[in-house]
C-alpha cells in the first residue's frame, strides 16, 4: 500500500506543467485500468465518443460531468453491462473485451445501491464471496465481519435492507463490493441520494475508506465539488468526450476549456478573461495598485452563511459576480462599486 | 363528519363512519351469507343426517358418515387427489415458471404474449378436454400419425390414464400459474441481477439465488391457484381418466347422482374442504416466515 501511496503522488509532482494524459504520463507503472479510445454509439446518439484514460494502482479518480454526458455509460461498459462500439478496456494489462461481468475482477456500487431484500446485511456482504466454494464458511464469516467493521456496520449484521438508514445501505453495498477485493472499484453517484448533511460526513468517510484499502476507485459524480475535494486525479465528460484529465488543482486553475472552466466552479467573464468569484474584489474606492478594474452598480447581496454572493452589472451591460468573506464590508444594492482582480487571477481560457 | 379525531383508520361501529361503512358492505355481505355460508351450513346439517330412500336427507342424526369418509378405501381417493394435484402443479411451476420469465424479461410485445397465455380461457374447458382426447385416443391424431409413420405398430395408451389426467390438469391452469408469476417478477428490479453478476454469480446463479427467492410470493399464489381447484377437479379426471381414475370430486360428484348417498357426499366434500384449508394455512404460515 505505502508503494502505491508513493506511485499516486508522484504523479501530483507534475503539478506546474500543463494537464496532460495519465498514461502517457507514467511509463514505467502499469495502470490498473485503461480505457483507449472507447465509444458506445446508440442510433439516436453517441453516449461515449472515444474517451482515453488510465486509473493508476490506488488512485482515487473521478469522472465528473452533467447528467446525460456519458458517465454512467462509461461505468457500464467497464462492468460489463454494455458492449462498447468500438475501443478497448484492460484490467492490469488485460483486455476485458468480450468478457462478461462475472468474470471481471471489477466491483460496482450502484447509486441506488442494488442491495438484495430477502438477504441481510451480512448475507449481502457475503453474496461474491459464496460461488464454487472458493472459500470456507470460516473464511467467509471473517472476511464479512472484517468488511462490516471496515464500514462500521458491526452488530448490524443480521438486520435486512428494509431495517437500516440510507447512510447504513450504502456502506453495506461498498462492504458487499469490496469484500470480493477487485482490483478496481466502480462507484456510481453512490452519494446522490443521501441528504446534504450525510453526504458530507459519507465524504470523509469514503476518501479515508480508499486510502485504507488500497483499491484503485472510479466514481462518477455530477457534483464537482464531491469530485474535486475526493481525487487524487480527475476527469470532466461533456457529451461523450472527455474535456480534461488531471489533479483537481489543474482542472481549477488551469481549465482547458470553458465548459471545464464553468463546470468546476462559478466564473465572470471580465474584460474577454475568465475570472472565479473568489477572486473578484469589491471596493467603493477605486484601487491604485495596478490590477485590472471596471466600474458597476451593485444588484443583490446574498448572504450564503460562511460568505457573501455580491452581484454587480457591470458599465458593459455584463454581470459579475463576487465572492466576498460575510464579515467584511457590506454593500447595498444601488451602490456604485469598482470591480478589480488581478491578472494572476485570470484563467487561461478564452471567451468563446 | 366524525366525531372528534381518531388516531387509528378504525371506526368503531358505534360511530356515523362505522355505521355508514356497515351500510355499504352490507350487500356483499347479504350476497356471502346467502349464497355462501348459508349452503355450508345446509351441508354440514346434511353430513351429519342420514341418507333417504330416494335420496335426500332423513333422520337420524348420525356421525357414520365421518367414519366412512376416513375408511381405507375412500383414504386413497383422498390421497389420490392430492398428489394428482400436487404432480399438476409442480409441473405447472415447472412450465409456467419459464414462461412467465420469459414474458417479464420481453422488451416487446407483452401485452400480445400475455394475451397469447389467456386465450385458451376464451373457448369452453369442455370443448378444449375434448380436444385432447380427439388427439391422444387410440384412433386419435397422434397414433394415427406416428401410425401411418411406420414409428409404431400398436396404438399407444395416451388417453384414460393418470398420465392423461395430469396433462389435461396442467394444460387447463397453466395460466393459472404464468399470470401471478408474472405479476411478481415483472416488479423485480433489473439492477438487482445486474449487481449479482457484477459479484460474480452466472446468470444461472443469479436466477437461483435472487430472482426464485424474490418471486417466492408469485410461486406461492400460483401454486394456490392450481393446487385447489385440482383436488376438487372432477370433469378433467373423469373424461381423460375415462372413469378409471377417481378423484375427490367425482367422489363426491357420485354420491350425489349415481350413489344416491347425499350426507356421505356432504361429509366426503367437507372433509376434502378442510384438508384444502389446512394445507393453505400452512404454506401461509410458511409464507409470511420467509417474507
Amino acid at each position: 500500500m505505502p508503494a502505491d501511496r508513493g506511485i499516486a503522488t508522484k504523479s501530483l509532482s507534475f503539478q506546474d506543467e500543463a494537464p496532460h494524459w495519465g498514461s502517457i504520463e507514467i511509463q514505467e507503472v502499469e495502470s490498473v485500468l485503461e480505457l483507449r479510445a472507447l465509444s458506445k454509439h446508440y442510433p439516436s446518439h453517441r453516449a461515449v465518443n472515444g474517451i482515453s484514460f488510465a486509473l493508476q494502482r490506488g488512485e482515487f479518480f473521478s469522472l465528473v460531468g452533467p447528467s446525460g454526458c456519458g458517465k454512467t455509460t462509461t461505468l457500464r461498459l467497464i462492468g460489463g453491462f454494455e458492449e462498447p462500439t468500438s475501443g478497448e478496456i484492460l484490467l492490469a494489462g488485460q483486455s476485458l473485451a468480450g468478457t462478461m461481468p462475472y468474470q471481471r475482477d471489477v466491483s460496482t456500487v450502484f447509486q441506488n445501491y442494488a442491495l438484495f431484500p430477502h438477504l441481510t446485511v451480512e448475507q449481502n456482504v457475503a453474496f461474491g464471496l459464496e460461488r464454487k466454494r472458493r472459500f470456507g464458511k470460516r473464511d467467509i464469516r471473517e472476511k464479512v465481519e472484517n468488511a462490516l467493521a471496515l464500514v462500521q456496520l458491526s452488530g448490524k449484521g443480521r438486520r435486512k435492507p428494509n431495517e437500516i438508514s440510507g447512510g447504513e445501505k450504502q456502506r453495506t453495498a461498498l462492504a458487499r463490493s469490496l469484500v470480493v477485493e477487485p482490483k478496481v472499484l466502480l462507484l456510481d453517484e453512490p452519494l446522490s441520494a443521501l441528504d446534504p448533511k450525510l453526504r458530507k460526513e459519507m465524504r470523509s468517510e469514503l476518501k479515508s475508506l480508499q486510502r485504507r484499502v488500497g483499491i484503485a476507485f472510479l466514481f462518477i459524480t455530477h457534483d464537482q465539488e464531491e469530485a474535486l475535494s475526493l481525487s487524487d486525479r480527475m476527469a470532466v465528460m461533456n457529451r461523450g468526450v472527455l474535456e480534461q484529465v488531471g489533479t483537481p488543482r489543474e482542472l481549477y486553475q488551469r481549465p482547458a476549456s470553458r465548459f471545464v472552466a464553468e463546470f468546476l466552479g462559478g466564473l465572470n467573464w471580465l474584460n474577454g478573461a475568465g475570472v472565479r468569484p473568489e477572486a473578484v474584489r469589491l471596493s467603493r474606492e477605486r484601487p491604485g495598485d495596478g490590477s485590472r478594474c471596471l466600474s458597476g452598480v451593485v444588484e443583490s447581496s446574498i448572504f450564503l452563511g460562511n460568505c457573501l454572493h455580491v452581484q454587480t452589472r457591470l458599465e458593459d451591460g455584463a454581470a459579475c459576480v463576487a465572492e466576498l468573506p460575510q464579515n467584511g464590508c457590506q454593500f447595498e444594492p444601488g451602490e456604485a462599486v469598482h470591480v478589480f482582480w488581478r491578472v494572476e487571477d485570470e484563467l487561461p481560457v478564452s471567451g468563446h | 363528519m366524525c366525531s372528534g379525531e381518531s388516531k387509528t383508520n378504525y371506526q368503531f361501529p358505534g360511530t356515523k363512519v362505522g355505521r355508514l361503512r356497515a351500510v355499504f358492505v352490507a350487500p356483499s355481505a347479504t350476497v356471502m351469507a346467502v349464497l355462501f355460508f348459508a349452503p355450508l351450513l345446509i351441508i354440514v346439517a346434511y353430513s351429519l343426517l342420514s341418507r333417504g330412500p330416494y335420496g335426500g336427507v332423513m333422520h337420524p342424526w348420525t356421525p357414520e358418515n365421518y367414519r366412512r369418509v376416513f375408511d381405507p378405501l375412500y383414504g386413497q381417493v383422498l390421497w389420490r387427489s392430492i398428489w394428482i394435484a400436487g404432480a399438476a402443479t409442480a409441473l405447472c411451476l415447472i412450465l409456467g415458471f419459464p414462461l412467465a420469465l420469459y414474458i417479464a424479461r420481453a422488451k416487446r410485445h407483452r401485452t400480445l404474449l400475455l394475451n397469447l397465455v389467456m386465450l385458451p380461457f376464451w373457448t369452453s374447458f369442455l370443448i378444449r378436454i375434448y380436444a385432447w382426447m380427439f388427439l391422444l385416443r387410440d384412433t386419435g391424431l397422434i397414433n394415427t400419425a406416428l401410425q401411418e409413420l411406420h414409428v409404431i405398430s400398436q396404438p399407444l395408451p395416451l388417453l384414460f390414464n393418470t398420465g392423461a389426467v395430469i396433462l389435461g390438469l396442467v394444460y387447463g391452469y397453466l395460466p393459472f400459474t404464468v399470470l401471478p408469476l408474472y405479476a411478481t417478477l415483472e416488479k423485480l428490479d433489473p439492477e438487482l441481477l445486474d449487481a449479482a453478476e457484477d459479484l460474480g454469480a452466472s446468470p444461472w446463479s443469479a436466477l437461483w439465488r435472487v430472482t426464485v427467492p424474490l418471486s417466492r410470493s408469485g410461486i406461492i399464489a400460483g401454486c394456490l391457484l392450481v393446487f385447489i381447484p385440482c383436488v376438487g377437479a372432477y370433469l378433467t379426471p373423469d373424461l381423460m381418466g375415462g372413469g378409471k381414475t377417481v378423484m375427490a370430486g367425482n367422489l363426491v360428484q357420485n354420491q350425489f347422482t349415481t350413489a344416491r348417498d347425499w350426507p356421505f357426499g356432504a361429509a366426503a366434500s367437507l372433509v376434502l374442504m378442510l384438508l384444502v384449508l389446512a394445507i393453505m394455512q400452512i404454506l401461509r404460515r410458511r409464507s409470511e416466515e420467509l417474507l
